[in-house]
């Protein structure tokens, strides 16, 4: 039986570089993407808010291993030659953007009336109605369910490995294969994943705390 | 009383103005002229029309039907007339509505620094000014949760004021507050009207009618029933229904 070596522990920590990056994906362009969905899903055009429940609705309803198929080999299909890096990409954003619109939205609208209205009193345009007065209570208020998905998020990178990646999980199971060990691989996997998602729970609770008590 | 003002154009001018929520009728043919400085109480019983009808003056709520002139800006519904409107036009509500997750100050210099693209001192100047005026200036740094009723109501009258607009409108400022906590926010609006602020106040608050109203406007239904100067109105109203208004609130206070 092979022990686990320094060229083992290597190779898991490729897998851990991937994983990092496609949660850095989902995080960045999701919560770009999340923000433009919320914003649309509560707009006053019902045009806009029937097209984005729709998106939502797709995404949510459907595995996110599906969603990663059908863009791996969709976006392939329709004749693009695209990097499978930037097909990965493309769904975790796709999928991140629907679940945190949804998330956001409900943040939105769970900010009292009476403050879009004191804004529009003042002058206030949309922009700064939604910069200055809305989103920060909204963030607030959608902060536990937030970080609640994006740990989601993490774990479900290791999905990816469905279309070729070698991210953490994968490479977890490459090194069990080879060493015979699963046990103590995935003790060493499982404790990587949990030493991202967890400051990622602290911190939120932290932050969570830090804004009731300024506005207590 | 700037009585010699009279004969200028009105400052708010509503013309038979009308308003629907689907098949309810909430306001119905409404007009009324205030002047500069003039000061307006609208009363009647709950559900007749006055939030809805001092709401319209700012565009909180679109009307079906007449014409809304404030400054010389009729409302319609490009936002460059409601732009304009919402400059003129201050208004305080009944829940306050002050913005949690700011300070007192930060509330004050929101509206100045984003809408009239002032710097921050200059605007922080203009918010200490009108901070003092409602005496709340020793709190401008905390937020409004650590505030009482009372208080948190003249930071909001503070907050209008600092667009230095030439109307205010009220919507019930004192319904929401303790009844130790009332004259406080009332003696800030009297303070308010002697300074000669142009005022539409919808409240119940009889005594700060008389004492400050130069027109009483009684609404039920949709509808102005009658209106009058204080003097008359309390003494000799011409209506039944605001006889039996009247009845009613007066036996409470």
């Amino acid at each position: 039986m092979a022990s686990i070596g320094p060229n083992e522990l290597f190779f898991l920590a490729q897998g851990l570089k991937w994983t990092l990056a496609l949660t850095l994906i989902g995080f960045v362009g999701g919560g770009i993407f999340g923000l433009i969905v919320a914003l649309a899903r509560t707009a006053e055009s019902a045009a806009l808010r029937r097209v984005t429940t729709g998106y939502i609705a797709v995404f949510q309803g459907t595995p996110l291993l599906m969603q990663l198929f059908v863009v791996y080999y969709g976006v392939a299909l329709i004749g693009l030659n695209i990097d499978a890096w930037l097909a990965v990409a493309i769904a975790f954003t796709l999928h991140a953007s629907a679940f945190l619109g949804e998330i956001w939205r409900g943040g939105i609208q769970a900010v009292p009336k009476g403050q879009t209205e004191a804004a529009k009193a003042l002058g206030l345009h949309y922009v700064s109605t939604m910069k200055d007065v809305v989103l920060p209570q909204a963030f607030k208020i959608s902060l536990p369910a937030t970080i609640g998905f994006l740990v989601q998020l993490i774990k479900g990178t290791s999905l990816a490995a469905i279309v070729g990646f070698v991210e953490l999980s994968r490479a977890g199971q490459i090194v069990s294969n080879q060493t015979f060990r699963p046990l103590t691989v995935f003790a060493i996997v499982g404790l990587a994943y949990f030493l991202i998602c967890w400051p990622l729970s602290l911190w939120g609770a932290r932050t969570e705390r830090r804004l009731q008590t300024a506005t207590r | 009383m700037p009585q010699s003002t009279a004969a200028e154009v009105p400052l708010i001018a509503l013309d038979g103005v009308g308003k629907w929520y689907g098949a309810y009728h909430a306001l119905k043919n409404i007009s009324l002229r205030v002047r500069k400085g003039e000061k307006i109480v609208l009363c009647g019983p709950s559900g007749s029309g006055k939030s809805t009808l001092i709401r319209c003056i700012n565009h909180l709520e679109d009307i079906q039907e007449g014409k809304i002139t404030v400054e010389g800006t009729t409302l319609t519904d490009s936002g460059h007339a409601i732009d304009a409107v919402r400059r003129e036009v201050g208004m305080v509500f009944q829940s306050f509505n002050l913005f949690p997750h700011k300070t007192i100050m930060e509330n004050c210099t929101l509206a100045p620094m984003r809408v009239k693209g002032l710097s921050k001192p200059e605007s922080e100047e203009i918010a200490r000014k009108y901070l003092a005026r409602v005496r709340i200036l020793d709190q401008a740094d905390k937020y409004p949760a650590q505030l009482s009723g009372g208080q948190q109501q003249r930071a909001a009258i503070a907050r209008a004021l600092c667009m230095e607009p030439k109307a205010m409108l009220f919507d019930e400022p004192t319904s929401a507050l303790d009844p130790e906590m009332v004259k406080e926010v009332l003696d800030t609006m009297i303070g308010l009207a002697r300074d000669g602020m142009t005022m539409i106040c919808v409240t119940h608050e009889m005594g700060f009618a008389r004492q400050v109203a130069d027109r009483v406007v009684f609404m039920a239904s949709g509808e102005v029933i009658e209106e009058g100067p204080p003097e008359t109105f309390f003494q000799a109203p011409r209506h039944e229904r605001t006889r039996a208004f009247l009845g009613e609130i007066l036996a409470h206070h």
